[in-house]
């Protein structure tokens, strides 16, 4: 399969990147990992005339710890972050999602800036970055602003990121002893993609839940922080009555999707006993 | 555009497009065959080759992206003759039947022995998730690698 045919420019730095994207416009996209854009130019779903190869810029690769944040560059690969050693020991949820995604040649090259812009409803990161409060960090050649992961997954495919940026940075809180957190997916056999996915981030004060992120993709269009479940949690005892009734209000009021491989009925109901799955392991009972 | 590509320690200077995959720079272009097209979607891992050492799948990447890097494929494994001991693995457990996915098999087999710890069993098959045999059923496939990962 061949795509349609584009000029290729390579950017050797960011800002080299920011003044090619302000000169072509919309015309143009970036090429990160490739690992969606390039299936999509195969089968000519996407047909941009113009890409602007970053795969090399390697500023924007490095895993850091700095303060209360672990600051991650765009184009880290899913690879990088599932063996990185500051990752495994100060966000672990976050190597073992990167580890779910797809197989050794996809997590080589594809990035996790490249994932979060493409927001695939149905992609490992997005549940596991709102549950963990993440930020995102988004520069064009006029400026640099934050975005909180609860304003950047829009629509299906489309993130809050204008054509002109570059999402350069992700940056997540490093846990504390008294949060856990927890991710599952249950993917579809052939395409590894999420029939339903959900991640946790639960604050204790001793025995009881004092916060809670509760996040799911995969069954709805957007992947989206479960606002109703998360109140629900706050104050409640951590054990398995309080997960249970939780498991009740998943997705309550939300169009969940159905299709040819599992319809909506099914998925609202292994939302509920994954959520319940992911929290034992979360709480560890 | 012209661009060169150093495969296998051997630098070929080969006139692509842009729209040009990398396997396919490496089949036609420089006359690689033992990197093989399967699926060409990305799924079946057939097309896997080394990029400065690590498994990719060369369907799923241009090939002017690959100027600069190292390359590996099959045909670089073996030394003065002598197969690679992942070949030798492969050949000695039965770990093929028609061959075809047999490449990209040694290649992702060649990146596991290098970067994964966790070479039980198990988790041998889950790493191998990215390339599919419909011969074999796995089983020789697995058993060359644990072999191959004693040798080393
Ligand atoms: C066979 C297969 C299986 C897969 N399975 C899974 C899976 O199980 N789970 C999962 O989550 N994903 C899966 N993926 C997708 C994979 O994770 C991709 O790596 C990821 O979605 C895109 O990252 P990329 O770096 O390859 O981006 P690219 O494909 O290069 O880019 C994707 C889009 O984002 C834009 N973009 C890229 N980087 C940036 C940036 N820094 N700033 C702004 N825009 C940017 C591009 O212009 C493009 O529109 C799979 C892919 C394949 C081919
Ligand atoms: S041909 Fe590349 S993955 Fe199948
Ligand atoms: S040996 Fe025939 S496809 Fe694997």
């Amino acid at each position: 399969m061949i795509p349609a045919p584009f000029e290729y420019y390579k950017a050797n730095s960011t800002d080299e990147a920011l003044k090619l994207i302000r000169d072509f416009g919309e015309e143009a996209k970036f090429l990160a990992g490739g690992q969606s854009l390039i299936p999509m130019m195969k089968v000519r779903f996407a047909r941009p005339t113009k890409l602007i190869d970053i795969s090399k810029v390697q500023e924007l690769r490095y895993i850091s710890l700095d303060g209360d944040y672990i600051k991650i560059g765009g184009l880290t690969t899913h690879r990088e972050l599932e063996k990185s050693s500051i990752i495994i020991e100060k966000i672990p949820v976050l190597a073992h999602c990167a580890h779910e995604i797809a197989d050794i040649q996809i997590r080589n090259v594809g990035t996790i800036g490249g994932s979060l812009a493409h927001a695939d409803p149905s992609a490992d990161y997005p549940p596991v970055v709102l549950a963990l409060n993440a930020v995102i960090v988004a520069k064009s050649i006029a400026q640099e602003r934050e975005i909180p992961i609860n304003d950047f997954f829009l629509e299906a495919f489309t993130a809050e990121l204008r054509p002109d940026e570059l999402l350069v940075e992700i940056k997540i809180p490093v846990m504390k002893p008294n949060e856990k957190a927890a991710y599952i997916k249950i993917g579809h056999p052939a395409t590894g993609f999420s029939v339903v996915n959900c991640a946790v981030k639960i604050t204790l004060d001793k025995e009881k839940i004092e916060k809670a992120r509760v996040a799911f993709g995969g069954f709805v269009t957007v992947p989206y922080l479960d606002e109703k479940v998360g109140e629900f949690l706050i104050g409640k005892p951590a054990n398995i009555d309080t997960i249970t009734q939780a498991s009740e209000l998943v997705a309550e009021g939300r169009e969940v999707i159905g299709d040819y491989y599992a319809d909506a009925d099914y998925r609202r109901h292994l939302a509920k006993s994954v959520f319940v799955r992911v929290m034992k392991k979360a709480l560890e009972i | 555009m012209r661009i060169n590509l150093k495969i296998n320690g051997e630098n070929y200077e080969l006139e692509v497009e842009p729209r040009t995959l990398l396997v396919y720079a490496i089949r036609e272009l420089a006359g690689l065959t033992g990197t093989h097209v399967g699926c060409d979607t990305s799924s079946c891992g057939a097309c896997t080759v080394l990029i400065d050492g690590k498994a990719i799948k060369s369907c799923t990447l241009f090939a002017v992206q690959a100027q600069g890097s190292d390359i590996t494929t099959v045909e670089g494994l073996a030394k003065d003759g002598e197969l690679h001991p992942i070949q030798r693995s492969f050949k000695e457990k039965h770990g093929l039947q028609c061959g075809f996915c047999t490449p990209g098999m040694i290649m992702l087999a060649c990146d596991i022995l290098e970067n994964e710890t966790d070479l039980k069993e198990d988790n041998l098959r889950r790493l191998l998730k990215g390339n599919l045999c419909r011969c074999t059923g796995y089983q020789n496939i697995v058993d060359a690698i644990s072999d191959a990962s004693m040798v080393k």
